[in-house]
């Protein structure tokens, strides 16, 4: 029996009056994972203000970040932009001598039209540190674009890979067939894109190894000195859906050769992400199935609480597709998926996926609905009261005092999320607002407002 | 440009949102990029608020910048106008929006022509007014523009009520304890028979304005914001305002009695016997009084305290050490530049020295040079206080969300008394526990820092010195670290030796 369905996924497109992060909040995790980084914001109090409430107690650990305020003078081109940086990156260099300096273009410069561009590459000779500029501003990009502003700009500055001197081997080895084989393996080597905590790159590049591929490196690596070499005839996969712009850049800028695959979230995500990097290299899966079937099994507990509840996703961190064929494949009814920004092509094998998600569980077709509005979100959150909405924290405690469960979708990017063995993690977040309301409700005052 | 990564006062729009966000019925909209809404999320999670917060963004992208907002504010302020029907709707320009130079009072003029909503443009410049002068303005700016707007209606009237009555300007959302504090002043007032007019902006009606010159007079509880207001009243309608901030045993009484005064002037018949109950309250309701007499707080005598927050909490704060607790303040200090005279006046012989500073590298290295046994601060301060291990009382914003206790916790008052006289005796017995811990072998793993954010680390320990350095119980080893390390720069020493640590010991004279 089927539920009457769309056949494809409806995309819309509303006004963009959503709540989202500002991309700037990147570098709270871009200076951890990258640990002889500086991030230096060039913004104003406003970024700054933003940076120090959102970042909370990180704040107070000497984090290897700062912002460049910007002040009147800034502003009306009364102080010059070059000497003004200069002044800064050389104290910066002085208290903490990191090793790359990024600058973080923001709404400002952009207006003021700052060309820091420009800049950079004269100051980066001045004071001896590279400097790598990401315009990650609120005028263009939502909250996680501003990793990928940033690793754009990165993947410039990898090393380039050395070319294979394949004439030369020629001559010493007369054995063809077998020379060819050689050639095609040191050719191919696979850099995967994407910022994770060092456990979880540790993992897939595990799971991969398993497979007998090896992960040549990491952009970005946990040091900026390790950045590894690209060049034509390396393959490249993206772990984050809102890594578009990286991924471009890798193709265009450094001939890389992009594998277009679903993102390692979720075990069915994770094994599709296995299964097409597999293919790039002609290597035949081994054992992902049992793989997969035991990490579904551990989760049956989790999957009991969440199976034929609905969710809504009010979208703000550009996971949402991800997560909601994930939370399909668990037994969820997607309404809506709302999404700042959608790269049909980049999320092409996961738009797919989750259409083959949807039909094999014969479940509707979720709305797709990029620059969402907010407000007519809400009333549709309130016609279709689904059992769980995630959303932003501007938007949480109202909802919960409605009656409408709520999960934080920041959380979805802070925590470990990629990868067989973090599947559980994801459930572990999209069940506690429900296993939470399961001791609460039979106290009877559910909806908090008069 | 500035190297920064904390400020203590947030930008203009903040300011201005708090107002807006705090009367009921108003809508604010900002003129402002993707991600700029950032306070709905503070006014979520911080004050735990239930409803949504009553601030969209009209959103500044790159066909904005091509070609202005052209129709877009607009239409945000007309659609707001249809969904909410809110009496007012403030369209708040960011920093953002400022450099821009768009013509937003041009927009808002056009949308008030189509809107049941009044429409206004809050008028504060980003590069010059900082979160709390924004607020001050903009409360003054709505007040104005409904009083203004009453008197060419003709819609209003100036009588004064028969009871004494008093409107309560500057109680609003964010405020470190606002709520506590507001409740305590009702009580006050109660008891001393005098009758609540208006409060605002925290859940005033913006309808309600045209009433404000029904009360007798007006009270400022705090120096931040409100004044402009207060001023602004007593120049159209000679309404007297009380600006003492009711914190502490002596600055209640001070309140009182101005209140008083007000009174008697207005109404000599006026028969309630303030001074018998000044005197009741401090003495035998109050605990605080008390409490700083009895035998256990002789211990704080002469303690050595930093104080640093906005104007009017560290003022208060610095006079009630002083003078209620016998404690000695070798510093107070606040962020509040624009209004250094003021607060240097407040303090003058409560303190040693007065800190006027908005970089918090300089409080930290103020705090740490200083060496006192508790800091009362905001919560920069208290990270400070962690590094360095002393305890830290928070008396003022910003503030995390412990600062917004669901128990009542109120400041001002007569029961602020008692909640101060315990946050600064919990400050302190903590620091004294904390020490005999260590005494008496306590874990120490503890590395001392002193960086601030620019520091200079030239020195290196040579094994030998760190192990006699590690001879030292915990509780002094930090001060001496210091000391040795100052001793050793000014000296030129690059490497501390033993024998260093003993030279800086005998120049030190201990």
């Amino acid at each position: 029996m089927s539920i009457s369905t769309n056949d494809t996924l409806v995309f819309e497109c509303e006004t963009g009056n959503y709540h989202t992060f500002c991309p700037i909040s990147c570098v709270s995790w871009l200076y951890q994972k990258i640990e002889d980084s500086f991030f230096l914001v060039i913004g104003t109090k406003t970024c700054g203000y933003f940076l120090q409430n959102a970042l909370g107690v990180m704040i107070f650990a000497e984090p290897r970040y700062a912002m460049a305020e910007l002040e009147e003078g800034d502003i009306s081109a009364q102080l010059s932009d070059y000497k003004e940086l200069k002044r800064l990156c050389l104290q910066i260099k002085q208290d903490r001598n990191p090793s790359v300096i990024v600058w973080i273009g923001t709404c400002t410069t952009e207006i003021i039209k700052m060309d820091l561009e420009g800049m950079a590459p004269r100051l980066e000779a001045d004071i001896g540190i590279p400097i790598v500029v990401a315009r990650a501003n609120g005028l263009d990009y939502a909250f996680t674009q501003g990793e990928d502003t940033v690793l754009a700009a990165m993947a410039q500055r990898c090393p380039q890979i050395p070319t294979v001197p394949s004439s030369s081997q020629k001559t010493n080895n007369l054995d063809f067939s077998n020379q060819k084989e050689n050639i095609k393996k040191t050719e191919k080597s696979l850099v995967l894109f994407g910022s994770l905590p060092s456990t979880v790159t540790t993992q897939l590049t595990l799971e991969l190894k398993r497979q007998g591929i090896e992960v040549a490196g990491w952009l970005p690596s946990g040091r900026y000195t390790d950045l590894p070499a690209l060049g034509e005839g390396v393959h490249v996969c993206g772990v984050h859906p809102f890594l578009s712009r990286t991924a471009t850049t890798l193709m265009r800028r450094r001939k890389c050769r992009l594998i277009g695959a679903p993102f390692p979230i979720g075990p069915d995500g994770t094994r599709a992400w296995i299964e097409k990097i597999c293919a790039a290299f002609d290597v035949e899966p081994q054992g992902l199935d049992e793989r997969e079937t035991k990490i579904w099994e551990g989760l049956e507990d989790y999957l009991k609480l969440v199976r034929g509840k609905s969710v809504f996703f009010m979208g703000d961190n550009l996971l949402e597709i991800s997560l909601a064929r994930f939370l399909t494949r668990c037994g969820m009814i997607v309404y809506e998926v709302g999404i700042p920004y959608m790269d049909k092509r980049f999320q092409a094998a996961e738009l797919l996926l989750l259409e083959q998600t949807c039909q094999q569980m014969n479940v509707p077709m979720p709305r797709i609905v990029e620059k969402p509005d907010n407000y007519y979100q809400i009333q549709r959150i309130r016609e279709l009261q689904p059992d769980l909405a995630i959303t932003g924290m501007a938007h949480a405690n109202p909802l919960e005092a409605r009656g409408i469960t709520t999960k934080w979708s920041v959380e979805f990017t802070f925590a470990q999320i990629h990868g067989f063995s973090n599947s559980r993690e994801i459930l572990e977040l999209v069940t506690r607002p429900l296993r939470r309301n399961q001791t609460l409700d039979s106290l009877g005052w559910t909806k908090l407002v008069k | 440009m500035k190297l920064a990564y904390w400020m203590y006062a947030g930008p203009a729009h903040i300011g201005t949102l708090r107002v807006a966000s705090s009367f009921k019925n108003v809508h604010a909209i900002m003129h402002a990029p993707l991600g700029d809404d950032y306070f709905n999320v503070m006014r979520s999670m911080l004050e735990r608020e239930r409803d949504f917060t009553p601030v969209t963004a009209s959103i500044v992208d790159r066909h904005v910048l091509a070609r202005g907002s052209q129709e877009k504010v607009y239409e945000n302020i007309t659609r707001k106008d249809k969904e909410e029907r809110p009496d007012l709707i403030v369209l708040t320009p960011t920093c953002t929006s400022s450099i821009l130079q768009e013509d937003l009072q041009n927009f808002v003029n056009r949308a008030s022509m189509d809107s049941e909503s009044d429409v206004i443009l809050a008028d504060v410049n980003h590069y010059r007014v900082n979160e709390l002068q924004a607020a001050d303005r903009t409360l003054e700016q709505i007040v104005r523009f409904y009083i203004e707007k009453a008197k060419k209606q003709n819609d209003w009237c100036t009588t004064k009520t028969k009871k004494p009555s008093v409107n309560i300007l500057g109680i609003f959302t964010l405020g470190f304890h606002n709520q506590h504090d507001y409740r305590e002043l009702k009580r006050l007032l109660n008891d001393l028979g005098i009758e609540i007019n208006e409060v605002i902006p925290e859940g005033g009606s913006v309808t309600n304005l045209k009433n404000l010159p029904k009360a007798w007079f007006n009270i400022v509880p705090y120096r931040e914001v409100g004044l402009m207001t207060a001023v602004y009243l007593e120049e159209e309608f000679q309404m007297p305002y009380v600006a003492t901030t009711p914190m502490g045993i002596v600055q209640t009484a001070t309140f009182i009695r101005e209140i008083e005064k007000i009174l008697l002037a207005a109404d000599p018949s006026i028969s309630f016997d303030f001074e018998n109950y000044i005197d009741e309250q401090t003495r035998f309701v109050s605990q605080a009084a008390w409490f700083s007499k009895s035998i256990d707080c002789q211990n704080l005598t002469g303690k050595k305290t930093v104080v640093f927050g906005d104007a009017t909490h560290a003022a208060s704060i610095t006079k009630i050490l002083a003078c209620e607790m016998g404690i000695r303040v070798v510093c107070a200090g606040t962020y509040c530049k624009h209004d250094a005279d003021w607060f240097r006046e407040q303090v003058v012989g409560f303190c040693d020295q007065v800190l006027i500073t908005d970089d918090h590298t300089q409080v930290g290295d103020m705090i740490a040079s200083l060496e006192p046994a508790a800091i009362f601060g905001t919560q920069m301060e208290r990270h400070v206080g962690k590094r360095l291990d002393i305890p830290c009382g928070v008396i003022s914003a910003p503030v995390h969300i412990q600062n917004f206790p669901l128990g009542y916790r109120p400041f001002l008052g007569y029961e602020g008394t008692n909640q101060i006289a315990d946050l600064v005796y919990n400050s302190f017995s903590l620091g004294m526990e904390d020490h005999l811990l260590e005494i008496f072998g306590g874990h120490d793993t503890k590395e001392v820092i002193t960086k601030s954010l620019s520091t200079d680390s030239d020195l290196s320990w040579a094994p030998d010195g760190l192990a006699e350095l590690n001879k030292i119980p915990g509780f002094v080893r930090g001060k001496v670290k210091r000391n040795t390390e100052k001793f050793a720069r000014q000296n030129h020493f690059n490497m501390i030796t033993v024998d260093v640590m003993f030279a800086a010991k005998e120049a030190a004279g201990a």
